[in-house]
């Protein structure tokens, strides 16, 4: 007996496609081998200047140097250009071994087909088994790629950042060099006076931030959702179109309405304290005021919300308990405890704990309304408002502080991830999802 | 009789109160359009009412040289329309393979796509913008609407994916039986059924591009090819309010498109927020 297995395998190990070429599956066989011979070309010649540039981080900034008699200005290595690229090849290639790991498996088991003494797959059959019994792993290749690019990629080049020292103004290629300092970012964020003190001043006004807005929105929408679908009032559609207006308008308006809305000169609501013969409130410059003004103009942001989403809860609630209730004399108030609360908070349990997250990363309420602001003094380039988030867009892209932003950046993220995870692992629809059917 | 009396009490504090929360609701978006039409520039105004009304601050958005509204209008329609056509494809794609399909690590996958979501999105842009700047793709709408629908699946997948598996299987095993292929199952059966999520996911996905002035800003550079929220951000930004009609006439136009499409469909928000969550 032929042994087709063993060389099939060993000519795909060669380089990959010839194998498939030796089991005669000519058309997979030349695209395979162009791929393969592309890649390995590529691989051989590049990858130690990639491997340098992502360890060495570069070794010359922007330098003069000689040039005909006269001092000139070279370009030196971009450090975060090196690292981006190195990156991005050393994806590449996890890719290119995964793809040559499969196309050995796949020479392999064509041989094997061979030894057995049945024809290998012809190329239309592959093409068949493509897309008809790997049908979604076919189908996720191409999302599967843009994430990499585009979400996993920079994920991972974000984590590699707090770990360096790209931070202004000392170290920003172009002009000088980055490098690698280990866990110095984090142990400055924590320990550094003048950075924990910012640090865990805005993290705990983001955890009051996030509670205080979820609970404000979740029962105001309750209470609003209550009031609507109470027995005799009418007109039900009218009302519920009319306290949707906040959630239909783009939070970039409204939001920046809001902070015309609140302006503390010239804006209206506190000209109508003015009319009622009150001084105004520093509505949005006072650290106190500003935060109380987020909270409020959140709620009116998402009152709404949450009032749609109570709304549908109580429509699914059986009338029959409640009838049961009643005769056994509960009054309207005992109803809504034993009945209406629990069964409210039992099916909208999952979306709480998302807008909860969510309001930790609340980006819009914060930086469209009050960008933050008021600076407080004694702050590293945060305002009393500031979330974790919003500081952290304040240190990239206006202070270009990267490694410390890249650390926040991490912290926000394990924040975030351990009650999204917790959230999704015990929602039905993970743990039984093959049991609905 | 007590009974009764108590109960329009009760009716006539609700109305009130109803009444007070709708004025709450209204008054922010019934001033800005007040003031959209009202004459001269500043935020300072006697009567909520303006005493003359006039469109010419509407004019002037379609005049004006610096604020190049049609401009702008005419990319974020093309941006938001062709990124939110990509983006629900690939949504579909991934969230019908991983709702349909048993395969190795499928559940790894979506704890994945979960997890990948929840990462602070500014931190990526730097990467971003290096890895467009290397690609030659600053300052193109190609680069927005590539991100826009590559990032699509990572908000979209569990959402879709709750939905399509409340759509019974037997229907797909049916039609298997008769011969479909998987993608005529995908196409006559799985698309036809999840219109209503489908329009939901379109939705939110062209609204993402509409208002996104974070990203869209750092990659469109000069005005001409800006979208309606960066001018709209630089506006604000740049005048320091000193126009502020012109804004509001510009957020009035901004805001009533979207507007009309949430208070439309609004029954299909409240489908689309539970579907992920608390469905099954």
């Amino acid at each position: 007996m032929r042994q087709h297995r063993t060389t099939a395998a060993v000519l795909s190990a060669i380089c990959m496609g010839f194998g498939q070429l030796y089991n005669r599956q000519w058309i997979k066989g030349i695209i395979l081998s162009l791929i393969g011979i592309a890649g390995l070309y590529f691989f051989i010649t590049s990858i130690g200047g990639y491997l340098w540039g992502i360890i060495t981080l570069g070794e010359k900034g922007n330098h003069f140097e000689m040039v005909d008699g006269m001092n000139k200005l070279v370009r030196g290595d971009h450090s975060i250009e090196l690292m981006i690229e190195g990156l991005i090849v050393l994806l590449l290639l996890a890719l290119y071994l995964i793809a040559y790991y499969a196309n050995i498996k796949n020479a392999y088991n064509a041989g094997k087909q061979r030894d057995l003494g049945q024809k290998p797959n012809t190329f239309m059959k592959t093409l068949n088994y493509i897309f008809e019994v790997k049908f979604a792993q076919s189908f996720l290749t191409l999302p599967a790629i843009g994430i990499l690019f585009f979400t996993i990629m920079p994920i991972i080049f974000m984590v590699m950042l707090a770990f360096t020292n790209y931070s202004a103004p000392n170290n920003t290629p172009p002009a000088n060099l980055v490098d690698w300092v280990g866990f110095e970012t984090f142990t400055s964020l924590v320990a550094l006076k003048s950075w924990s003190h910012t640090f865990y001043g805005v993290l705990i006004w983001t955890l009051i931030w996030a509670v205080l807005a979820t609970v404000t929105t979740y029962f105001g929408g309750m209470m609003v959702a209550l009031l609507i679908q109470q027995k005799g009032i009418r007109f039900k559609g009218v009302w519920r179109v009319i306290l949707i207006i906040p959630y239909a308008i783009p939070q970039l308006i409204s939001l920046l309405v809001m902070r015309n809305l609140f302006n503390g000169q010239f804006g209206p609501i506190n000209q109508y304290f003015k009319y009622f013969g009150l001084d105004g409130l520093p509505w949005l410059t006072d650290p106190f005021w500003a935060k109380v003004t987020v909270i409020v103009v959140n709620m009116w942001v998402g009152i709404p919300v949450s009032m749609l989403l109570i709304i549908s809860v109580l429509t699914t609630i059986p009338k029959d308990l409640y009838e049961a209730a009643e005769v056994d004399g509960a009054t309207g108030y005992r109803k809504f405890k034993i009945i209406t609360l629990p069964m409210i908070l039992f099916s909208t349990a999952p979306v709480l704990i998302a807008q909860f997250a969510g309001n930790i990363n609340n980006f819009n309420a914060i930086f469209l309304l009050t960008n933050g602001n008021p600076v407080v003094g004694d702050y590293q380039y945060a305002g009393a408002t500031d979330l974790l988030v919003t500081w952290l867009y304040k240190l990239t892209l206006d202070q270009e502080r990267y490694n410390m932003a890249s650390a926040v950046g991490i912290i926000i993220f394990l924040i975030i991830a351990s009650f999204s995870i917790y959230n999704y692992r015990r929602s039905r629809s993970f743990k039984e999802e093959d049991m609905i059917q | 009789m007590g009974i009764k009396l108590k109960n329009t009490i009760r009716l006539t504090l609700s109305y009130i109160l109803l009444v007070i929360i709708a004025i709450c609701c209204i008054y922010p978006a019934a001033w800005v359009i007040l003031s959209s039409l009202r004459p001269g520039k500043s935020l300072y105004s006697k009567t909520f009412i303006p005493e003359t009304f006039t469109i010419s601050h509407y004019q002037e958005l379609f005049t004006s040289k610096t604020f190049m509204f049609t401009t702008w209008y005419g990319n974020t329609l093309k941006i938001a329309v062709i990124s939110m056509l990509i983006g629900t494809l690939l949504v579909l794609l991934t969230s019908y393979s991983v709702s349909r399909f048993r395969f190795k690590g499928r559940k790894n996958a979506l704890s994945t796509i979960l997890v990948l979501g929840m990462f602070p999105g500014f931190m990526s842009m730097i990467a971003i913008y290096i890895l467009l700047n290397s690609l030659e793709l600053l300052n193109t709408h190609m680069a927005l609407i590539i991100v826009y629908a590559a990032g699509a699946p990572l908000g979209g997948t569990l959402i879709m994916k709750g939905f399509l598996d409340t759509i019974p299987r037997s229907l797909d095993e049916a039609a298997k039986i008769d011969g479909a292929t998987n993608f005529a199952i995908f196409r006559k059966i799985i698309l036809p059924l999840s219109k209503p999520m489908i329009t939901y996911m379109a939705l939110t996905l062209f609204v993402g591009p509409w208002v996104d002035f974070i990203f869209a800003r750092l990659v469109l550079r000069t005005p001409e090819n800006w979208t309606l929220a960066v001018g709209l951000w630089d506006l604000v930004n740049s005048q320091q309010n000193s126009n502020f009609t012109l804004f509001a006439a510009a957020s009035v136009l901004i805001a009533l498109p979207i507007t009309i499409l949430f208070v439309f469909l609004q029954r299909l928000l409240v489908d689309g927020m539970t579907a992920g969550a608390s469905k099954g």
